[in-house]
């Protein structure tokens, strides 16, 4: 019996990937069939990638055909290793591409989460320039953008982004399937550092319970990974707090609209009006268990007009942060999120004033005749973090601000 | 065959011989100084034309025939009707129902519809193309399969060279969307309305024969005669010159690919930061994704500071046609027209003019427009750390693009390319870029998705833009980032000895031979 495989993708309109296809034999050796569009500048390059990946695989004789499309070389690593698996084979060690300097910073818990680009986890072309727009976090996305007949080579392909993609600050996320797919998962990319996962369509406490214990299995009770659970349905909703609450590893909690309106059956709309009860629910369940509340994704990304509104709605109910699915609404969500000029004015203010009281070694901080209570300041802090992030205020505002006559 | 060949001003090994005529090495920028008159076809007079005006003869074979149509000679074509071009085709097919064999085929540019003159290449109807080319004609030249040398030259160097008579044109063929029996002719009406005939105004003007192709034929006179019937031998009248879908496009499309629209943003606020967007000013943009993209930026930065410019120079869309109807610019220079707003704005805002290679682009004239333009964006292919760039062929030597108006432009106030970094894994910064068709002392700043290079000589840029928070890098360490991601420098391609074609400069001077593709 032979035992094929293939994986990755072919095409006319297929770029920065390639498809593979092996057929495991018991002699002969290794033997190439390679087509690639770059042949002539990085033939030879790819000859060694196929034979390097076949070895750590542990492959000694097989056929392989590859047909590319100017995929880099950790995405035909991905591919290599995915149809060496479907054909059958019980791999030695998995082919990981070196790690790119600088992949092991560590995050933190409370840093800014105002947008998240999500990018499908199966298409290389992509994930290459995904850290150039400057959004808070990068999610390589193995749930709903992936097929479930690709979930397994998706899976590598994201398993090597996150040893190769160059994030550019972005905080790396990934969103995980639910149930044993989102097992196999979490084996394949806990040992990456993932900063952040994201789990999609939690009900109950129960089921961030379950992934926060697969995660210590694998890397030791404070493993240090952050949750960030999705609601997606009435249920959901319904136990926001528990869920939010359910481990200490819970950093954030999203809504997503389209499967929630779908759950409660009625139609999203643009006003969303239908969700206000979901979404207060979520900042509320966030905020008690002192979590952030992130909204939903604005899925028209020709309307930058409507997703700057939905920013703004987003920002006046609760949440610190909205999903993007499309590089160009980083921009309008950071800007919507950011302070306005009266407000930016003010919380300058506040926070000079609490400043100087700090310096001066005063309990109670006062603003004119004003006293001005500790969640005041805290806000006020946290405005001007907003500000400067959003390019609204320079870094240096203090001296800016302290050298205009009173 | 040997080959004599000379080492230029660059460093380029160059041909000193093209198709069996002497061809002088690139000297430098601005080094190489012409002398003689320019060309002129033969002085004819009024008694060989009938009294009535009509020129026309009843088929293209017989306006050919009346030319003296026979081997050898060199046959000039425009572009303007782009991929709906219905008569360049023509010529071929009927030389070679004629048995006629060696034509050079001089285009301004040549499309994929032209692709099937392959056919006349191989049976030797053409012996060579004078002009771009681009796609499998580009491939049939690299592959050493061309009876003789190609010689790619620029917009303004086709004109230079018509001019200086480096390129005789024996037969003009202008197809226009609108003529008179006397030969007069434009391009603002008509089923194949393209705009504009400026690539086809050498011809018309420096050939010894001239025919004009229409099928909108309106009696004398048509004007305006932007071709001048005086100049014109015969009129012929067909059904169909040009195909008008694949000539204009109902609406040009910006880029939706967030990589170039943030090499596009990136561009726009580079404009604005290093204080070149000023009120008056002027820029060249193109019809290019990333160019557009980059018109549309920087519309929103003018309309935000109250800025208006004073001209913009290039292929016009309906979003140049816009800011000249909402008051941001008060001309539109338009060298060749891209969509169907271009076109009725042509026809009818006294403010958007048409130009042509010689009043935009001829480096042997008294000035051109081209060194007026306060910022031109430009594309390429490749440009290596000394900021030289290349626009005809790709990193494996094949070529597979024209020059345009690309050197010509080269000239303007602040050149920028605007480029990815990398095209699937093929990187576009380089050490030493395979063709060399731009010298690096022209090309003023790289910008990329990962980052904006300024050439060092440009010291008043780096220091406008020092505190503009816009990513500036030196160019060498963008180069080893993109080798870390693509997976280190690309192999050399494997090139032959022979030249199969020759890139002229501005000046017809030769700045780099493309050698043959293995």
């Amino acid at each position: 019996m032979t035992q094929k495989g293939e994986a990755g993708a072919r095409g006319k309109d297929v770029r920065s990937d390639c498809y593979v296809s092996v057929e495991l034999a018991a002699t002969g050796g290794i033997q190439v069939e390679l087509q690639s569009k770059v042949a002539g500048l990085y033939g030879n390059r790819i000859r060694e990638v196929i034979g390097a990946t076949l070895k750590t695989l542990g492959v000694d004789h097989a056929k392989i055909g590859v047909e590319d499309q100017g995929a880099l070389d950790w995405v035909m690593m991905a591919r290599i290793e995915a149809a060496v698996r479907r054909a059958g084979f019980e791999i030695k060690q998995p082919a990981l591409p070196p790690e790119r300097a600088g992949m092991r910073a560590p995050t933190s818990r409370d840093r800014m989460r105002r947008s998240r680009l999500y990018l499908p986890g199966n298409n290389p072309k992509v994930m290459i320039n995904g850290g150039l727009y400057g959004g808070d976090a990068m999610i390589l996305d193995l749930e709903d953008a992936v097929a479930p007949s690709v979930k397994d080579a998706a899976r590598l392909l994201v398993r090597n982004a996150l040893r190769q993609l160059d994030f550019g600050g972005a905080e790396r996320m990934v969103r995980i399937n639910q149930g044993e797919p989102g097992r196999q998962d979490l084996d394949e990319i806990l040992p990456q550092n993932v900063h952040c996962l994201l789990v999609p369509k939690v009900e109950s406490a129960d089921q961030i319970r379950a992934v926060d214990e697969h995660i210590a299995k694998r890397l030791g009770k404070d493993h240090g990974v952050l949750l960030m659970p999705i609601i997606e349905s009435a249920r959901g909703a319904w136990h926001a707090f528990e869920i939010a609450s359910a481990a200490p590893s819970v950093v954030a909690l999203a809504i997503g609209l389209e499967d929630y309106t779908a759950d409660i059956g009625v139609q999203r709309t643009l006003e969303g009006r239908e969700s206000f009860w979901a979404r207060s629910q979520v900042v509320n369940g966030a905020r008690a268990a002192g979590v952030q509340p992130i909204d939903t994704v604005f899925s028209d990304v020709g309307d930058m007009e409507g997703l700057r509104q939905s920013v703004l709605e987003a920002k006046a109910l609760g949440f610190e942060g909205k999903g993007c699915i499309h590089p160009r609404q980083i921009k309008v969500v950071h800007d919507g999120f950011a302070p306005d000029a009266a407000e930016i004015k003010k919380a300058t203010a506040i926070v000079l004033a609490f400043e100087e009281a700090q310096a001066k070694g005063l309990g109670v901080i006062s603003l004119g005749t004003k006293m001005i209570d500790p969640p005041v300041v805290k806000r006020a802090i946290k405005s001007v973090e907003l500000a400067v992030a959003a390019g609204k205020l320079t870094p240096g505002w203090r001296a800016e601000q302290t050298a205009k006559p009173a | 065959m040997s080959q004599k060949s000379e080492v230029n001003a660059l460093g380029r090994s160059v041909p000193t011989e093209i198709n069996g005529r002497p061809a002088v090495p690139f000297q430098g920028v601005n080094k190489f100084r012409p002398s003689g008159a320019k060309h002129a076809p033969p002085i004819r007079t009024c008694s060989d034309y009938p009294e009535s005006g009509d020129k026309r003869v009843p088929s293209l074979r017989e306006a050919l025939e009346r030319c003296g149509l026979r081997d050898g000679m060199v046959i000039g074509t425009h572009h303007h009707f782009r991929n709906g071009d219905l008569v360049a085709n023509q010529i071929f097919d009927i030389a070679a129902e004629m048995g006629i064999k060696d034509l050079v085929w001089a285009p301004s540019a040549s499309f994929p519809c032209h692709d099937v003159n392959i056919k006349h290449m191989e049976s030797g109807v053409i012996h060579h193309i004078e002009g771009s080319m681009n796609g499998p004609l580009g491939r049939f030249c690299s592959a050493g399969k061309m009876r003789g040398q190609g010689i790619l030259r620029s917009h303004g160097g086709r004109w230079q060279a018509i001019q200086d008579g480096d390129l005789h044109i024996d037969i003009g063929v202008i197809a226009a969307p609108t003529a008179d029996p006397f030969g007069n002719a434009n391009g603002v009406r008509g089923p194949s309305a393209c705009g504009l005939l400026g690539f086809a105004l050498a011809d018309s003007i420096y050939a010894d024969h001239v025919v004009v192709v229409t099928d909108h034929l309106e009696p004398f006179p048509c004007v305006p005669w932007e071709i001048q019937g005086n100049n014109v031998d015969y009129v012929v009248e067909v059904d169909q010159v040009g195909d008008p879908k694949k000539i204009v496009s109902g609406t040009t499309e910006v880029t939706k690919s967030p990589d170039r629209l943030l090499i596009a943003e990136y561009v726009a606020r580079f404009v604005a930061a290093s204080g070149i967007m000023k009120e008056g000013f002027s820029f060249q943009a193109g019809a290019g994704g990333t160019a557009l993209a980059f018109a549309i930026f920087l519309k929103e930065m003018m309309k935000e500071k109250k800025i208006k410019a004073r001209f913009i120079r290039g292929g016009s869309t309906k979003y140049l046609v816009e800011m000249l109807q909402e008051g941001l610019t008060d001309f539109i220079l338009d060298g060749q027209t891209f969509d169907l707003k271009g076109v009725e704005s042509m026809r009818d805002h006294p403010h958007h003019v048409n130009t042509s290679p010689f009043t935009s682009y001829n480096f042997h004239g008294k000035g051109d427009f081209a060194t007026m333009v306060d910022v031109a964006v430009l594309g390429a292919t490749e440009v290596d750390v000394d900021f030289n760039a290349n626009v005809v062929t790709h990193s494996d030597g094949v070529l597979l693009h024209g020059i345009g108006g690309w050197q010509n432009c080269l000239y303007g106030g602040c050149v920028i390319l605007a480029l990815p970094a990398f095209r699937d894994r093929i990187p576009v910064i380089v050490d030493r870029v395979t063709t060399l068709c731009g010298p690096g002392e022209l090309i003023d700043v790289v910008i990329t998705e990962r980052g904006i290079c300024i050439n060092p000589r440009r010291e008043d840029l780096i220091e406008a833009t020092r505190n503009s928070g816009l990513p500036i890098r030196p160019i060498a360490d963008l180069k080893a980032e993109v080798e870390s991601i693509v997976g280190g420098p690309p192999q050399k391609p494997s090139l032959g000895e022979k030249f199969v074609a020759a890139v002229k400069w501005v000046d017809g001077t030769v700045i780099d031979g493309v050698r043959q593709v293995l």
